[in-house]
């Protein structure tokens, strides 16, 4: 019995055998550790990480979440290991996607986290050296070129405890001119809701 | 993917009877049109008779009070928007709102096809009264009494939660009704064929049904209007089912129905008992071999076939499609199952914490399920559940 699953089956082999699952925090020696997310959106995310000459020496994890949440961290906690920090560090969410062969459009939000997650583990080993210089605002992403609102606007007003596009419309007047960027700004707010919400 | 199939998701769906298939080729040719006054016609207004009779005998009721309809979804909207229609000029029917009555009282734990129509009838002028429920996912009588004013106009409740099973007191709730001159409506989806309905004990004025949950095809449904409470039709045109709903009468739909209706009827009893022997099995085996679990709504009052379970720190999508690839068909109340944010809003009304709504499975027996299919789920889960924990943030801390 087969039936076309809703993943890819590069999606599908890393659900069934996640690689590089954190068995016990306590006797795991992290260099950088990085949480993100909250168990009531659904989703959670820790990944830690050991470093060795500027690179990255190991990377397990562990999640409450789902399908796409287990996969992509599984796939990015291999392409991780070998990379330098900066290479790491600025390893794109697109990145894990494309190499898991793509995931459903309302399913890519959960494939950010591993991400995010992976960032913040990087962030708190430059802090515990010494090395905060090293961290790198987030660069804000224009997404309605009309009246220039960025993602992090996005970002913000989620953290702000704002909820819905409507509300986020009035606030910024985002997509209020030609829409074009209506359907992108939906899957960063749901994207943010299940990081700060 | 696993080659061994156990199908655990009846409350979602469920398959084509095979005696109804056997009736759908059997009827195959009636294609008159029942409205027309030749043979052809004449044959297939005969077939649609019989099985509006059918129809009404599963629900005690008189074959004119029913009416066929696309499905549940159709009779729930039918209904509602009836209830607070505003006419412009003088239709003939006694409408609620016409006569100041513009609030419905309706639960927090209905189907979305109730849910969202009073979201869309606040904008009618209807008022919109929600109900919560008692943690164990019943009605609270006496608050649902509290809530009923002058202008009340219709109470609609379902009779059984699609997602937890419990069963409501809908002839309790009738009568709390009758007396303030309120309408009652129930939607009947998950409880017809499972459990007893009678809508003459019940005393409720609208019901509504649905054929894919009781073993006919999708797209057919019914709506039961009582003779003499007031209705008015939603979809207008011709005059068919008495002028009360137009559309060309669906043949094989409505004749499948009326043989999945007879079947229902025949074989409620034992397969009922049959199944839920094998839904307390599945129970009781899952509560002695998983720690750390929660079972949703009252099991007092539930339907048969219905086990509703949260598992402490794993995801429901996750388990799901851990089950599914070992060949295992459930649902779950995570949100990462749907496009919103939210974890089921029925489960979250019993009082349920977001992630033990996220972590939700819901089982749903049906016909075809037999006692192996049971010890296979439990032979799987278990291993499943524990995997899902190990590599779960939310579960370290209860070891």
């Amino acid at each position: 019995m087969s039936g076309n699953w809703l993943y890819s089956e590069k999606v599908k082999e890393h659900f069934k055998n996640p690689k590089n699952i954190l068995d016990d925090e306590d006797k795991y020696d992290s260099d950088g550790r990085g949480e993100v997310g909250s168990i009531s959106c659904g989703d959670q995310m820790l990944v830690v990480i050991k470093v060795k000459d500027n690179k990255i020496a190991d990377c397990q994890w562990k999640t409450y979440g789902c399908a796409s949440a287990i996969a992509s961290t599984s796939i990015m906690s291999e392409m991780v290991v070998g990379m330098t920090l900066k290479e790491a560090y600025r390893l794109n969410p697109d990145d894990i996607v494309r190499q898991l062969g793509g995931l459903p459009d309302h399913k890519v939000h959960c494939s950010i986290l591993g991400d995010r997650a992976l960032r913040a583990a990087i962030e708190d080993y430059y802090r515990r050296n010494g090395l905060e210089s090293e961290i790198e605002p987030e660069e804000a992403k224009v997404v309605c070129s009309c009246m220039n609102v960025t993602d992090k606007d996005i970002e913000n007003f989620v953290k702000a405890g704002g909820k819905d596009l409507e509300e986020l419309q009035k606030k910024t007047t985002l997509g209020t001119v030609c829409g074009n960027c209506i359907k992108e700004a939906k899957e960063l707010l749901h994207g943010y809701k299940h990081l700060y919400g | 993917m696993s080659e061994k199939i156990v199908y655990l998701d009846y409350n979602a769906t469920t398959p084509i009877h095979p005696e109804v298939k056997k009736t759908i080729i059997e009827n195959f040719d009636i294609f008159g049109n029942p409205s027309s006054l030749h043979t052809s016609g004449r044959i297939a207004m005969e077939k649609i008779n019989e099985a509006r009779s059918s129809v009404a005998k599963l629900i005690n009721a008189d074959s004119e009070e029913i009416i066929f309809t696309a499905g549940a979804s159709e009779s729930n909207n039918t209904v509602l928007k009836y209830v607070v229609c505003q006419p412009q000029s003088d239709c003939g029917e006694a409408c609620r709102a016409c006569a100041g009555r513009n609030e419905i009282i309706t639960s927090a734990i209905e189907h979305p096809s109730i849910i969202s129509t009073m979201d869309f009838i606040k904008g009618q002028g209807g008022k919109p009264v929600v109900l919560g429920v008692k943690p164990n996912g019943k009605i609270d009588l006496d608050l649902l009494e509290k809530n009923i004013t002058h202008k009340t106009a219709l109470i609609s409740i379902i009779m059984a939660n699609n997602e937890i099973g419990v069963i409501e007191d809908i002839k309790t709730i009738a009568s709390i009704a009758k007396k303030h001159g309120v309408l009652v409506h129930t939607d009947a989806v998950s409880a017809a064929g499972r459990i007893k309905i009678d809508v003459k004990d019940l005393n409720v004025d609208y019901l509504s049904l649905s054929g894919h949950k009781i073993y006919a095809p999708k797209g057919i449904g019914i709506l039961y209007v009582k003779k003499d409470s007031p209705y008015c039709p939603f979809i207008h045109g011709g005059h068919q089912e008495a002028g009360r709903r137009a559309g060309t009468l669906n043949n094989l739909g409505i004749i499948a129905m009326g043989k999945a209706a007879e079947l229902a009827l025949s074989e409620m009893e034992t397969e009922s008992k049959r199944i839920k022997a094998l839904r307390d099995k599945l129970r009781d085996g899952i509560v002695k071999t998983i720690p750390d679990i929660s079972v949703n709504g009252d099991q007092g009052d539930i339907l048969p076939n219905t086990l509703n379970v949260s598992f402490m720190g794993a995801e429901g999508e996750t388990i799901l499609l851990y089950l599914d690839m070992e060949g295992i068909a459930v649902s779950t109340g995570s949100a990462c199952s749907s496009d919103s944010l939210e974890p089921s809003h029925v489960l979250l009304a019993l009082g349920l914490s977001p992630e033990l709504a996220h972590g939700s499975i819901r089982f749903s027996l049906g016909r075809d399920n037999t006692e192996s299919d049971i010890d296979y789920v439990l032979e799987k889960l278990p291993s499943i559940i524990a995997k899902i924990r190990k590599m779960s943030t939310a579960y370290r801390s209860k070891k």
